[in-house]
């Protein structure tokens, strides 16, 4: 960020819109999956433990073989490993999703930490950008526009899950298990089932999400890695009411507010600017508490999930 | 019709079917035949097998013995993807419809494969030219919880003629609707097998509808067909006889002749009531009422139309938004010292769910009102639960609850003793204000009959009544004065001489699915 001086006020704004993009990708497929299993009726609060033990797969894979993106799908099969035992404890009569998820976000960070001590000394290859600045000679413009091609994958993603949803058999499905699984079982479609999928898909993007934490920003493995990005992409997609392309504006905002701090320090301001690194917090809970009503149930919540039960 | 006229629907006939359930003897050696192309009803109590029956038909259960013969050839159903493959459907009692989802996403979930993409402009041709051939009409467009009772009924059957079932058996299908719905949507049935293109079973406890609309009856009693008839051959009084096995001298509640004089003060008033639902749309709008002493008011209404809002408000479980509550005169809020003060005791629908801790024992939810309160308390504090027992066996035996013991947890009660259990809880005390919601929803005749004769004692011995009733029968049986609940608001109003089933229907379906859930 040298040339940051050089453009003043616009590098601030240059410097959000860059950080918005970076940091917004990792909200963006842990909410997507978040949205994917909610939809079917289930609530998988350990993406968080799922976002850490991808990085750490990532990471590792990375380092061992030499290729950013075999460590991309070893974190993407981490992540729906994670989401296969979350699924498969809630299959059985009588579990509740919200506790399995909490001791499975415990159990994802402690694995990811006892396999990952090896690794946090070690330099690993990182996913390359697409250097989409190169017509700017200023290198603040150049870096700035260096965009991960995980970034665009997660808009592709938001889009065709979106109309997915809608126009095609399994997004009718998945919909009916989290609406009505009376009628999904009236129809002869086994809830469960569809439930594991949807979770195992959850779980695979939220891992891919911890992937880019470690394999491109930040870029490397270490046990402060994910500051509860995880959970607040849980919030996001209550936030988003359960719809991707929503999740995609959401993250966009909370990926921009998260990069105001820094992009402040850079312009020179010494005093206060720490607290602007609150600022992604301070959203959550300030979405969470516009979006909730003491008299009525969220709009939009799949009527199967058990917070709108 | 996007059927072949020529072909005559499904012929079924069962023969010496028996169904157990571990101990209980659901379906014994019954044989009976639905002939092509006519209205059959399949009459009977609650627990008689009617369902059984047919769910062993559908392939949801699996007979333990007999057979299954659909036109002349004997058929095995697994699994209802057998049943459906034979053109054979069901309606059930309990809508499947999914109510996030549009009527149009509705058609499409039935099919046994589902398009991998959807081309939603060609479906939405198909489903309007569907439509245009349809006795009657839905918006494919509308979402399912938009839609009134009676619609979703429609959609119901819609969706079988849509998915090609000739053979359609419907569980109770008026249960929800009123009678003008009722009388459209079984008129229809009719018009259907009578055009030979449907078969049609329908499942009631309702004798006008029998001999309203079917042509062919069979009755079954404690799992055993007691007869099959031409509805022709047979008058209501006879069918009762039947279903009942006792002369059908139907046991009415005494009505005592000391009505309500006009100059007493209403005990209940409600002035200008609103309040909004769950998903925070308006739900009750402006509801005023009175109740005075000694007489019954009733509240009709198809289910979903604020009723529930309006009890929770005097129940004290939802927050009005606007408007009073008056009990005695005095501004009421719903709190515990209000409630034993005014004699107020509130029965809401499903006690088990609403108004009852269903892992605590029947003897505890006896004393959930007086527990802390002597005999039950020492200076408030300290429960005596020696004292508990007595107190429970007392009340135990006076309503006939039948319970394994009074230290059972009250969820192991069957739907019946569980409404008792409530019931003598708040009748335990001194009453002078009686609220209740659907009072013998899902009871048997005997066990229905019981809990009226009560309500109509509380009402004799002065106490103001309040009853809220989706089961208009049940509140022009019981009330001095009837309302109906429409929309959110009371819309009608009139006294129990000038009552008219058909002109309270029409006001019952006014105003309707613009509110839902």
């Amino acid at each position: 960020m040298t040339g940051t001086f050089d453009l003043g006020w616009w590098g601030v704004l240059l410097a959000v819109v860059a950080g918005a993009i970076r940091v917004s990708t990792p909200y963006l497929l842990v909410s997507l999956g978040e949205t994917l299993t909610e939809k079917s009726g289930r609530v998988n609060l350990g993406l968080e433990g799922t976002l850490v033990l991808g990085a750490m797969s990532a990471f590792a894979t990375c380092y061992l073989s030499g290729s950013p993106w075999l460590g991309m799908l070893a974190a993407g099969v981490a992540g729906s490993a994670l989401g296969l035992l979350h699924a498969a404890i809630c299959n059985l009569p009588r579990v509740n999703d919200i506790a399995v998820g909490i001791a499975l976000f415990i159990f994802g960070i402690g694995l990811a930490f006892f396999l990952g001590k090896p690794f946090i000394e070690p330099r690993a290859a990182m996913l390359p950008a697409l250097p989409l600045g190169n017509w700017s000679d200023n290198p603040a413009i150049r870096s700035a526009f260096a965009i991960s091609p995980m970034f665009f994958v997660g808009i592709a993603l938001a889009i065709t899950l979106e109309w997915g949803l809608k126009n095609t058999r399994w997004g009718l499905i998945l919909r009916i298990a989290g609406e009505s699984a009376d009628a999904a079982r009236a129809i002869g479609l086994s809830v469960n089932r569809i439930r594991t999928l949807a979770t195992m898909a959850g779980g695979f993007l939220s891992g891919l999400g911890g992937g880019f934490l470690s394999l491109y920003y930040p870029g490397n493995w270490n046990e402060g890695l994910s500051s509860g990005q995880g959970l607040m992409a849980i919030a996001l997609v209550i936030f988003a009411r359960w719809s991707p392309l929503r999740c995609l504006y959401a993250s966009l905002l909370f990926g921009g507010t998260s990069a105001i701090g820094p992009a402040v320090q850079t312009v020179g301001i010494s005093e206060g600017y720490y607290l602007f690194y609150a600022a992604p917090y301070v959203l959550t809970l300030g979405l969470l508490i516009y979006s909730s009503s003491p008299t009525r149930t969220l709009a939009g919540a799949p009527s199967e999930l058990s917070i709108s039960r | 019709m996007n059927i072949k006229p020529t072909s005559a629907p499904p012929e079924i006939e069962v023969v010496d079917l028996c169904k157990n359930f571990a101990a209980v003897r659901a379906l014994d050696h019954v044989s009976a035949k639905f002939r092509a192309g006519r209205v059959h009803a399949l009459l009977g109590e609650n627990g008689a097998g009617k369902s059984t029956l047919v769910k062993c038909l559908m392939g949801y259960h699996r007979a333990d013995a007999g057979q299954i013969v659909v036109d002349g050839h004997r058929r095995v159903m697994l699994h209802p993807r057998d049943a459906h493959g034979l053109g054979l459907g069901m309606v059930y009692q309990h809508f499947t419809l999914v109510p996030q989802m549009t009527v149009a996403e509705n058609f499409l979930l039935g099919r046994e494969r589902l398009p991998v993409m959807i081309d939603w402009g060609s479906e939405h041709a198909a489903l309007d030219a569907f439509m245009a051939r349809m006795p009657f009409r839905l918006d494919p467009r509308r979402l399912v919880a938009t839609l009134a009772a009676g619609e979703k009924q429609k959609l119901e059957i819609l969706k079988q003629l849509y998915l090609n079932r000739r053979f359609i058996v419907l569980d109770e299908p008026t249960s929800v609707l009123t009678p003008s719905e009722a009388d459209e949507v079984l008129g229809e049935m009719r018009r259907l097998a009578d055009a030979r293109q449907l078969t049609v079973v329908f499942i009631t406890h309702k004798l006008r509808e029998v001999v309203g609309f079917a042509q062919d009856v069979s009755i079954l009693r404690a799992g055993k067909l007691v007869a099959q008839t031409e509805v022709a051959a047979a008058s209501e009084a006879s069918l009762a006889r039947m279903m009942f096995d006792l002369p059908a001298s139907a046991e009415r509640p005494d009505r005592s002749s000391r009505a309500a004089s006009q100059a007493t003060a209403p005990y209940l008033e409600l002035a200008g009531i609103h309040a909004v639902g769950d998903r925070g749309a308006p739900a009750v709008i402006g509801a005023s009422l009175s109740v005075r002493p000694g007489e019954i008011v009733g509240i009709a209404g198809v289910s979903g139309n604020g009723q529930k809002e309006l009890v929770q408000i005097l129940a004290g479980q939802r927050v009005r938004q606007a408007g009073s509550v008056r009990v005695g005169g005095q501004v009421f809020h719903g709190t515990r010292h209000e409630l034993e003060r005014w004699g107020v005791s509130v029965l809401i629908e499903e006690p088990l769910a609403n108004a009852a801790v269903a892992s605590m024992s029947v003897m505890e939810n006896l004393a959930l009102r007086q527990f802390d309160q002597p005999p039950l308390a020492i200076a408030g504090f300290v429960l005596k639960r020696r004292a508990l027992w007595p107190f429970a066996q007392a009340l135990i035996s006076r309503y006939a609850i039948r319970a394994g013991s009074p230290a059972a947890p009250l969820e192991t009660l069957s739907g019946g003793n569980v409404q008792r259990t409530v019931l003598a809880r708040e009748l335990a005390r001194a009453v002078r204000l009686l609220i209740m919601q659907n009072p013998c929803f899902g009871l048997d005749v005997a066990a229905a009959g019981e809990i009226r004769r009560q309500i109509m004692r509380v009402r004799n011995d002065g106490a103001a009544v309040l009853l809220i009733s989706e089961d208009l029968d049940e509140v022009l049986e019981l009330s001095d004065r009837v309302l109906v609940m429409a929309g959110g608001r009371i819309s009608y109003q009139t006294d129990r001489a000038a009552a008219d089933r058909y002109e309270i229907g029409r006001h019952m379906t006014q105003g309707m699915a613009r509110l839902s859930a």
